[in-house]
């Protein structure tokens, strides 16, 4: 594998909820253009850590984030930085699908119009046909721009949750469980697209399931209990763990 | 699936190359137009809890007068030679003297009293019935009750507390000036210089008034004399009424639609009917017991027992919707243990859950009581507004006798031109207020301290 | 006998029903329990129940109805030119009414005895006076047909007097032996208990359904009156409003809906901003502390009687707009106006607009706001573009409730808004003043009903029609709100 551009360097991260300790002396650096994902066993701490990357914890009153986050070598947490404009460069995808209540064309377009991307209606058209076309549900929902978005299934609403945070034209894509409400079809189309994604983007995808890991990401990290256990290429650390707490976890173990 | 390498053009320059550090202009204006919204919210809020306070400050500023009150302390000969010519102390004599008999007495205790503080009456320029018309004509009433009661009295000088006349009160309370006094026929200037005078010479105080708590209502002409005891007797009992009424009623309905209504149309028809009558506007209530218990029962007008129930239905669907919430906030759990146990379904229901729910549906009768007890508009069209000045027997005739309410009593006085009114209006006003606060805080209390989580 | 001594004797045999019941039953089990199918007090109050139950619902239904059969076979008894005289039968049977109440009343004093008041006549006595002397009331000179009306009047209540007591007695001794016959140890007496109960439980649950009915049916059938008098046509579609009681009134409705709708719009105009932003603000901007104050401080106003809103317009609210604003610009000299009732109104309904709007915001999926910040987006974006199209099926229900409200308020608008009808035939301009005085629908229902008041009369019936209007507008509101709320709850369910 060739060595590609850090994208994402995070250094001695800490996170409190209240008085939990939830995330312990995290530091972990992101590649460009790479899938990294984010394993372990539930309340491991691993979406915390995922909302830290784009500032969604600011929303929880209870939760405090100390350490480095340095996006492009730029500490996201500096008190210049506006959530806002960190968060139309680092996309995200939730676990559940969330499309708003509005039209399939209207889902996709609000991120585009609240930051400007467009200068009319023209270009809005574009953007929202290659945001559906990047999430590879252009051809089921073409004929019906104008149909709500809740009304898809789920696989595809999920897609059209990507389209939507692919249109803010973001460098990185933060997913969290991005599957874990689909079923195995579905699953397999969002996968494959994550898959197509890496080629433009830097994608960290946090997953319960193993398998997923394996087949989606190059890079993996390895959370349990609030510390990062174990970080390194994906194959390494599914054949040859270093750690053995990682050991039990892929052979079922902990989980 | 392959739409999305084949047909995706090369990613165009990507729009946020830029450092977070820095930013861009339509940043800023977004989060301008953040600050803004922030304002208008913080706006509302501060719009909302202003009008509370000068809703507050300008009843309470109106109306904290009505609870002092001036008072006029005079020595009053009883002269027999006016009270009881024939000499004989027959009271059936002495009850033939009308209160218009009584007023001299009152002029010449005035006169007397000014002389021996020290006052020159000639030195106002007031003649001597203007001097007496300080006093309430309340006062005369008061003189010949007394009378009537002691007979043996007559030829006596009794001290006496009377009221002073509204027009006096109001200038110590600051409702009266000297130049307004100027411009009205019912005071003059020089009866305020003389109110002075006697406030000198300790004659004439400004005391607690609790007549306007314990009174009935006054004339149109006396309003320094009118208080709404016979208003807050009526609303007891019309709250006696709905008490008595409602939250059995309203108890038995939750519990048969909570617990044992089956899933048919006829629950779906009860069920529409309460959500409905929730929100019909309380004046249809009124035209309900006009038209049902007065003109079709033949119930009396003004009495609180109509009253009481037309607010008993008023008040129903709240009771039965709070009732209700308080059962379904009972755990299936505990139901199961009774009917595991072998109680039947109504025990289990009337030993376990009923007593469990029973904080909650209390908290919400109280609440469902305070809103009945400010209610206005039907008691309007049931002939609560008529002037009552006796007070209703003591329940259950009373509650057939004619008598006010609280808030209909406000409206009353409303309607009346004395400015003095309107100060006892909100007087009264604070009254239903106090009232209204501690049921809430009753309730509030009651849910703190029973409030379980399951 | 009087009717509470019935009752009284109806309660002491359930009472004795009770006791015998429950030692009966405990005999028939030869005093073991263990024995009996339920406990011994279900035996009692089987008793109980059969013994007073059917005997005081006998009682209930002889006291609703016999007096009117008694007063319909007097009146026809009555001659013909008797009624004619007196105009109308209902006006006659009060008169007889009242002579048979004096009758009663001189018999109880002893001024007359049983028999002379039976035959007396009044050709040959001075039956007015001697009756007036008991201290009755009596408007009319009695004549002879009515007297003899009160008279057979009083015969014929005295026997139905008689008849009622005898039979509700009986039935209660029936049902009392009834069901101590029945009584042994084997005999279900809880379940046929609980049957009873229920019963109980079932008829207080149609009291909603009975309340409805009142309500419609008795602003029905004095609406249909209203209409007998006075053509439906001119009621719905009229523009003037002048009652007047010596008959030719005008009596259109229009005028006084405008100042209805009008008054409500102002509120709302004030509530609705104010309430949604306030609620926007307190669910998803506040802290816990301004929310722990601010919230229960907003809500004291949705407690406090429309009275006390009424007041405030009255002493605080009408004099500044007319001193501050209505008389400096020339817009009028009312204190009482279409502007202070709607400002006042607009603040009653803050509350009730912010705690609805509150509970529907609540109920939007916190999904879908992450999905709106995940993006970029920034909060009054997500609030204004994503929560709010969310909730707006939900708060649109809101505001129809509290355009229910407004329509339907009474205190604020008799005390803040006046009472002259809107004058719509003077021109746009006399009608879209909001500073000056414009009355309303429910005002009128008031001011119609109170005082004195005839109820034969168009210019009272009118009431009943303005009800019935009021009463079909707010239910076509509610009902539309709760089905567009319970719509919404389901979406997020």
């Amino acid at each position: 594998m060739d060595t590609k551009e850090i994208k994402f360097e995070c250094r001695d991260c800490q996170v409190y909820y209240g008085d939990k300790h939830a995330i312990k002396d995290v530091s972990v650096d992101i590649e460009d253009k790479t899938v990294t994902a984010f394993i372990g066993p539930s309340g491991c701490g691993k979406s915390t850590f995922l909302r830290c990357l784009n500032r969604m914890n600011d929303t929880i009153d209870a939760a405090r984030v100390m350490g480095g986050f340095l996006l492009d070598g730029e500490d996201i947490y500096d008190r210049r930085v506006d959530p806002v404009q960190l968060r139309a460069k680092v996309g995200m995808v939730f676990q559940r699908p969330n499309p708003f209540p509005k039209s399939i064309y209207d889902n996709v377009a609000y991120g585009p119009k609240i930051h400007g991307l467009a200068k009319n209606k023209a270009e809005l058209d574009e953007i929202v046909e290659r945001s559906l076309r990047r999430g590879a549900i252009w051809d089921e929902v073409k004929d019906r721009l104008d149909s709500p978005g809740t009304g898809l299934s789920g696989g595809q609403q999920q897609r059209l949750c990507i389209a939507r945070a692919v249109a803010t034209e973001p460098e990185v894509l933060l997913m969290d469980e991005p599957c874990s409400a689909l079923d195995p079809i579905a699953t397999a189309q969002v996968e494959e697209l994550i898959d197509e994604l890496r080629a433009n983007y830097s994608v960290v995808i946090v997953t319960h399931s193993m398998q997923q890991a394996a087949r989606v990401s190059q890079k993996t990290a390895f959370f349990h209990l609030g510390n990062l256990v174990e970080f390194g290429e994906t194959g390494e650390i599914f054949t040859n763990p270093k750690d053995p707490r990682t050991e039990s976890y892929i052979t079922g173990r902990i989980g | 699936m392959t739409d999305a390498t084949a047909n995706s053009p090369a990613l165009p320059d990507r729009k946020h190359s830029g450092s977070l550090m820095e930013h861009t202009a339509r940043t800023r204006r977004r989060n301008n137009a953040e600050k803004r919204f922030r304002a208008y919210g913080l706006a509302a809020i501060g719009i909302g809890l202003a009008a509370l306070i000068v809703l507050l400050v300008s009843i309470l500023s109106q109306g904290l007068p009505a609870f002092s009150q001036t008072f006029v302390t005079m020595k009053v000969y009883l002269d027999p030679a006016k009270l009881d010519k024939s000499g004989t102390r027959d009271i059936e004599q002495i009850k033939k003297v009308s209160t218009f008999g009584y007023a001299p007495l009152i002029r010449a205790a005035m006169q007397e009293t000014m002389t021996a503080n020290g006052i020159d009456p000639e030195k106002f320029g007031l003649s001597e019935k203007a001097a007496e018309e300080m006093i309430s004509k309340e006062g005369a009433a008061q003189l010949r009750n007394f009378v009537i009661a002691h007979p043996d009295q007559i030829g006596q000088t009794v001290e006496f507390k009377f009221l002073a006349d509204s027009r006096i009160d109001g200038y110590f309370k600051g409702r009266v000036s000297m130049a307004s006094a100027k411009l009205d026929s019912n005071v003059s200037p020089a009866q305020l210089q003389l109110a002075d005078a006697l406030k000198k010479a300790g004659v004439l105080k400004v005391g607690f008034n609790w007549g306007f708590i314990t009174n009935p209502d006054a004339s149109e002409n006396r309003p320094e004399a009118a208080g709404i005891g016979v208003a807050i007797i009526g609303s007891l009992y019309m709250m006696i009424i709905v008490l008595c009424l409602a939250l059995p009623i309203g108890v038995a309905a939750s519990i048969y639609l909570e617990e044992f209504a089956p899933q048919n149309w006829f629950t779906d028809l009860i069920e529409v009917n309460i959500s409905n009558l929730a929100a019909v506007p309380s004046i249809v209530f009124g035209i309900l017991g006009l038209a049902i218990f007065i003109n079709w029962a033949g119930l009396p007008q003004s009495a609180p027992i109509v009253g009481g129930l037309v607010l008993t239905l008023m008040t129903l669907p709240t009771i039965i919707i709070s009732t209700r919430a308080s059962l379904k906030s009972v755990p299936p759990s505990i139901r199961d243990a009774a009917l595991g146990v072998g109680a039947s379904k109504m025990q289990s229901v009337f030993h376990h859950v009923l007593p469990l729910a029973m904080p909650g549906i209390l908290t919400g009768t109280i609440i469902g009581l305070a809103q009945a007890l400010g209610e206005t508009a039907p008691l309007m069209l049931i002939g609560m507004v008529a002037f009552v000045r006796e007070f209703p027997a003591a329940p259950p005739e009373g509650f057939f006798d004619p008598a006010s309410a609280l808030p209909v009593q406000v409206y009353n006085w409303t309607q009346r031109a004395d400015p003095a009114f309107t100060e006892r209006a909100s007087g009264a006003i604070i009254v239903l207020l106090i009232f209204l606060l501690s049921m809430n805080f009753l309730a509030i209390i009651l849910r703190r301290r029973f409030e379980r989580r399951w | 006998m009087p009717v509470l001594w019935i009752v009284l004797a109806v309660l002491g045999l359930g009472l004795i029903g009770y006791f015998v019941g429950r030692s009966r039953a405990l005999g028939s089990a030869g005093g073991d329990i263990r024995q009996l199918h339920s406990l011994p007090s279900y035996y009692g109050w089987n008793a109980f129940m059969f013994t007073v139950v059917p005997s005081l619902i006998v009682l209930a239904l002889w006291l609703l109805f016999a007096p009117t059969l008694i007063e319909n076979r007097i009146a026809a008894t009555l001659p013909q030119a008797t009624l004619e005289q007196s105009g109308s039968t209902s006006l006659l049977m009060s008169e007889v009414r009242r002579a048979a109440d004096a009758l009663d009343l001189a018999v109880q004093q002893g001024t007359m005895d049983d028999a002379f008041s039976r035959n007396l006549r009044a050709e040959f006595t001075d039956v007015t006076g001697r009756l007036k002397a008991t201290g009755s009331i009596i408007t009319q000179d009695v004549t002879q047909p009515v007297l003899r009306a009160a008279q057979q009047y009083r015969v014929m209540s005295s026997t139905s007097n008689l008849i009622m007591s005898v039979l509700v007695v009986v039935l209660a001794v029936v049902g009392l032996i009834y069901a101590l016959l029945r009584t042994n140890r084997d005999f279900r007496a809880r379940n046929t208990v609980e049957i009873g109960i229920k019963s109980i439980l079932i008829l207080a649950s149609s009291i909603a359904i009975l309340t409805t009915l009142g309500i419609v049916l008795s602003m029905l059938f004095e609406t249909a009156n209203f209409f007998d008098q006075y053509p439906w046509q001119s009621f719905f579609f009229g523009t003037k409003w002048a009652p007047d009681f010596r008959g030719n009134s005008a009596l259109g409705m229009l005028p006084l809906l405008w100042g209805t709708l009008y008054i409500s719009t102002v509120a709302l105009l004030v509530a609705v901003p104010i309430g949604l932003f306030a609620a926007i603000y307190l669910s998803e901007y506040a802290g816990p502390r301004l929310r722990a104050v601010a919230k229960p401080m907003i809500e004291i106003l949705a407690g406090i009687p429309t009275i006390v809103y009424g007041l405030f317009a009255l002493i605080t609210v009408g004099p500044f707009l007319r001193d501050a604003i209505a008389s400096p610009l020339g817009l009028g000299n009312n204190t009482n106006s279409v502007m202070t009732a709607g400002l006042v109104m607009g603040v009653m309904l803050i509350p009730f607009v912010s705690s609805l709007s509150d509970d529907i915001i609540n109920a939007v999926p916190q999904s879908m706001r992450d999905g709106s910040f995940g993006l970029g987006a920034t909060q009054s974006e997500t609030i204004r573009q994503v929560v709010l199209p969310a909730a707006l099926p939900g708060v649109v229900g809101a505001i129809l409730l509290a355009a229910s409200r407004a329509i339907g308020e009474t205190m604020i608008v008799v005390m803040g808004a006046g009472a002259a009808a809107a004058q719509m035939d003077q021109g746009l301009g006399a009608i879209i003043n909001p500073f000056q005085a414009m009355t309303t629908v429910t005002v009128k229902i008031v001011s119609q009903l109170t005082g004195d008041t005839d109820f034969a009369s168009p210019e009272t019936l009118v009431a009943f029609a303005l009800g019935l209007t009021l009463f079909v507008i707010t239910l076509g509101l509610n009902v539309l709100a709760l089905i567009i709320v319970r719509k919404y709850r389901e979406q997020y369910e």
